[in-house]
């Protein structure tokens, strides 16, 4: 496979926002000391007067969104994962969630991909805390193409949403026809289906790849929408492939994995293999190092594959 | 020196405040929980705003220009409420279904169960900075509302309430005026035997607020400082309004015991003897 263009998404991110402020007169944004790396100081400077970086305060970065966004305004709010949806946690619960404020938070550096930050802030456990919410839309692009469609698509709502970035450059995988609550079909195949987001979309293609050299044909789900999030297309998944194998840079605990065990074993039970971190926290390293460290390589994917196709009897 | 007019207009005012007591202490009464300590202190507070400060209109509750009321300390609902159905933003006789199923008056103010609430609340701290939102919303927009936030003595203790104060200096919001409730008891007990929030006035004005200090029970005094507030330009105002926990039922003033305990039925019949009336 050629190597494929490389992004990344808190580029398209800031991008997006300048567009957005430029047809939106109202939309207002927000940043937490951290503009430079999330972005958003791209819509600071074109439209300083509508943005408000509030210093080392994020749970009131939160609730000064809400209280932007009560007023009928959309409000974007960025900071690192960890921040926006740990330390601020309860501000988004009773401020956002519980007011239902249009506000939409982009979360910049969620998984291990941080890197050499360590394990302090690489957050594993927002996509957990942030579905928990009621009214809360989750989104974890795979790509430049869906931060930009994702980024958009939120404000055609009145309500509010989390989305979740990765701080590493990702391949281009998808053509950015991102909808919220509807599962992108990356390959099609019915030996097994690899449900992934975030940075682990490309790596569910290259198994998908590995496996289709041997004869196996892998269906790969981008579930970028994980709130609401495609049923129908789960499954249809477990119908017709009869094993689904999940990718995510987050706890198995509470992210994708537990969301499509929990559904399918109550619509229609298949066997499933969750690929996430397990219950520890990250630490220092190289980013994609740290990936295979923690479980995720390509290698340990193709292992836990064959063993769901040996227990479908598939494979001897 | 008041006029003969102005005082009557504080007699009012205080007839006001008087139905707003006594309806706190049929509430929390007959609902079995709330917080009327924390009630009775605010009331003469939320009257004047109710009253005479906020420009609102019942009809139209989401009135663009309008002044919005946002009650950081939200446990002290039953006081909002009474005031709120006394000013016609819902009927009286719906208060005494507080904290039960399927009622809008929710133990704390909940905007999307009760046309007028500006903000739900309830976990202390995120009030003030809520508030600054609105007030940096009004502000971008050119809107001429006012933006008014009731804060509790223990909220102080919130590094939160801080961080929003904080913003709400730094952006010289001289339309924000933040309003704490100083009746010197939290849950377990007094401020200062637990975590101390004195000097109160001088971290106010440290962190740039024009601000105040007056007898919460005052209304003249309350009046007056709304109109300074109104008046100051460049900074946001915080009135600190000194307070009595319990204000007006002789066995509940400075209990702190009565910051979430209901009253019992022979409480709430002497209480409201004492507030001149009854059950």
């Amino acid at each position: 496979m050629a190597a494929a263009r490389t992004e990344s998404l808190r580029d398209a991110y800031g991008q997006t926002l300048v567009e957005i402020g430029r047809s939106d007169p109202g939309v207002v944004v927000l940043d937490a000391d951290l503009s430079g790396s999330t972005r958003t100081a791209l819509f600071g400077k074109q439209f300083p007067d509508r943005f408000f970086n509030v210093g080392v305060m994020e749970p009131t970065m939160m609730t000064m969104a809400a209280g932007l966004a009560l007023g009928g305004r959309t409000v974007y709010a960025s900071t690192f994962a960890i921040f926006a949806a740990g330390q601020a946690y309860n501000a988004v619960r009773q401020s956002i969630c519980y007011n239902h404020a249009n506000v939409k938070i982009v979360a910049t550096h969620g998984g291990l991909l941080v890197g050499g930050d360590g394990g302090t802030h690489q957050m594993l456990e927002d996509v957990g805390l942030m579905r928990g919410l009621p009214g809360m839309s989750v989104i974890v692009p795979a790509d430049g193409p869906t931060t930009r469609a994702a980024t958009r698509a939120v404000a055609e709502f009145d309500g509010p949403a989390y989305i979740r970035l990765t701080r590493e450059n990702l391949p281009t995988v998808t053509d950015g026809t991102f909808a919220l609550g509807r599962a992108g079909e990356l390959r099609g195949g019915s030996d097994l289906t690899l449900i992934a987001v975030g940075a682990l979309v490309a790596r569910a293609l290259e198994v998908a790849e590995e496996l289709h050299k041997v004869g196996v044909e892998a269906r790969v789900l981008d579930f970028a929408s994980i709130k609401p999030f495609d049923e129908k297309a789960l499954l249809r998944a477990a119908r017709d492939t009869g094993a689904i194998l999940t990718l995510e840079e987050h706890t198995v605990l509470t992210g994708l994995g537990a969301l499509v065990a929990s559904t399918t074993s109550e619509t229609y039970p298949v066997p499933i293999r969750r690929l996430g971190v397990p219950d520890v926290f990250g630490e220092s390293g190289e980013p994609w190092a740290l990936l295979d460290r923690f479980g995720l390589s390509k290698e340990r994917a193709l292992e836990e594959a064959w063993e769901l196709l040996r227990m479908r009897g598939k494979v001897q | 020196m008041e006029s003969a007019v102005g005082r009557s207009r504080i007699e009012e005012l205080a007839g006001r405040a008087l139905e707003v007591r006594r309806d706190v202490i049929r509430m929390t009464y007959t609902a079995g929980s709330g917080h009327p300590g924390g009630s009775l202190s605010v009331t003469d507070l939320v009257t004047a705003l109710m009253f005479a400060e906020l420009r609102i209109d019942p009809a139209n509750p989401n009135w663009p220009d309008r002044d919005r009321l946002v009650l950081s300390k939200g446990h002290a609902a039953p006081a909002l409420y009474s005031a709120m159905a006394l000013r016609g933003f819902l009927p009286r006789d719906e208060l005494l279904s507080l904290r039960r199923i399927g009622s809008r008056l929710q133990g704390h103010v909940d905007r999307n169960k009760l046309p007028g609430i500006e903000a739900s609340t309830g976990c202390l701290g995120q009030g003030v900075g809520m508030a600054v939102g609105m007030a940096l919303d009004g502000r971008l927009a050119g809107r001429s509302g006012r933006v008014y936030t009731i804060i509790g003595d223990g909220e102080c203790q919130a590094g939160l309430t801080w961080e929003a104060l904080m913003a709400g200096g730094h952006y010289r919001l001289d339309n924000l005026v933040v309003i704490l409730d100083r009746n010197r008891f939290e849950t377990d007990g007094a401020t200062e035997d637990i975590m101390g929030i004195e000097p109160i006035t001088d971290k106010f004005r440290a962190f740039r607020y024009e601000t105040l200090d007056i007898d919460g029970h005052d209304l003249g005094a309350i009046l007056a400082a709304f109109d300074h507030a109104r008046a100051t330009r460049g900074r946001p105002t915080a009135i600190v309004a000194r307070t009595v926990k319990g204000k007006g039922v002789s066995f509940m003033e400075n209990q702190f015991a009565y910051h979430g305990k209901p009253p019992t039925k022979t409480e709430a019949e002497r209480a409201l003897i004492e507030l001149g009336t009854t059950l």
